[in-house]
């Protein structure tokens, strides 16, 4: 399935935003994820099924001012 | 000092974690600065560096108040997804809302600050709004849930301090009870103890400290100016005048023409 994750395009079998965070690298990563413009809390990604061309954001705590 | 949401601060210093020239030195320069609070964002992470994860080590070592920002966000839905992930990742209802809303000043569209704390108050946010000293959307933030309001001293990063000292005293002599922390735009120390001696209850800075030759040396500078700017506003000032008054008595000088 084609996603755009964190603004680039990725090939992925991954039915759930929690199945794709393990295939990405993200596994046990602090972060939080918004599919579509939409938050996506942590205890629902298991649920969360991915549809194709779906917009994925992954954010992790970075410096801010 | 007055609190923030139920929260009383060590000091009045808060200092943002962007910009330093390494992770040892953002260190050394939190440490030197004893900030109560320290700012943290939220961008996209890379499953194969990981290197947000090693961010949010360093922060939970410094031991401070967590203050994530909205920064960049430039529409209320922005801000809010941005508030809601900040919330899950940092365990913190403090959010540092910046709805921006012109490029050059990176000046605050206040139109939709306002709607955006209104709709994160709703949700139980705690919110710090940055905004402008304009007295009435500063009720208009008050109205809908802020209990603390910041505004600009000068635009982000540009160093140029109080840029207007009437609309700041009049935004501190308005809202006697709420508070209030410069944000944005403090350049030198003396800046910092300037916000601080006309009764603001703290300053948050970034690049003055990040961007300075020693930012450790300039941390441990803001430091001390925040606590001289802090005493000298309890210790209350003398009112400033026009003409001279001699300080030394004129009663028993000699008379030798």
């Amino acid at each position: 399935m084609k996603l755009l994750l964190n603004g680039e395009a990725v090939e992925v079998e991954a039915a759930t935003l929690a199945d794709l965070l393990e295939r990405t690298g993200f596994g046990g990563a602090k972060v939080a994820t918004a599919v579509n413009g939409n938050f996506v809390a942590a205890p629902a990604r298991a649920a969360h099924v991915l549809a194709p061309d779906d917009r994925v954001e992954v954010l992790a705590p970075m410096q801010g001012g | 000092m007055r609190d923030f949401y139920g929260t009383t601060l060590a000091n009045g210093l808060m200092l943002g974690t962007a910009q330093y020239p390494s992770p040892a030195i953002l260190a050394d320069a939190f440490a030197r600065s004893t900030a109560s609070v320290a700012t943290v964002s939220l961008r996209r992470e890379s499953g194969r560096n990981r290197g947000g994860q090693d961010f949010w080590k360093l922060v939970q070592g410094l031991g401070v108040h967590i203050l994530p920002n909205t920064a960049g966000c430039h529409s209320v839905k922005e801000a809010v997804t941005t508030a809601h992930m900040a919330r899950e990742v940092f365990d913190t209802k403090w959010i540092k809302l910046e709805v921006i809303g012109e490029e050059d000043t990176l000046q605050p569209d206040v139109f939709g600050l306002v709607e955006a704390a209104r709709i994160l108050s709703e949700d139980g946010f705690q919110v710090f709004p940055y905004t402008t000293e304009d007295l009435v959307v500063a009720d208009k933030l008050l109205q809908a849930g802020c209990e603390v309001l910041m505004p600009w001293g000068a635009p982000i990063g540009s160093g140029l301090g109080l840029n207007n000292l009437f609309g700041l005293r009049a935004m501190r002599a308005h809202f006697p009870d709420v508070p209030l922390v410069i944000d944005a735009g403090l350049g030198l120390p003396s800046q910092a103890a300037q916000a601080m001696e006309m009764g603001f209850d703290a300053v948050l800075l970034n690049t003055a400290v990040a961007k300075a030759g020693d930012p450790a040396a300039m941390a441990a500078a803001f430091a001390m100016a925040v606590s001289a700017g802090q005493l000298a506003h309890t210790a209350d000032p003398m009112e400033p005048r026009d003409m001279a008054a001699p300080s030394t008595p004129v009663i028993g000088k000699a008379f030798l023409e």
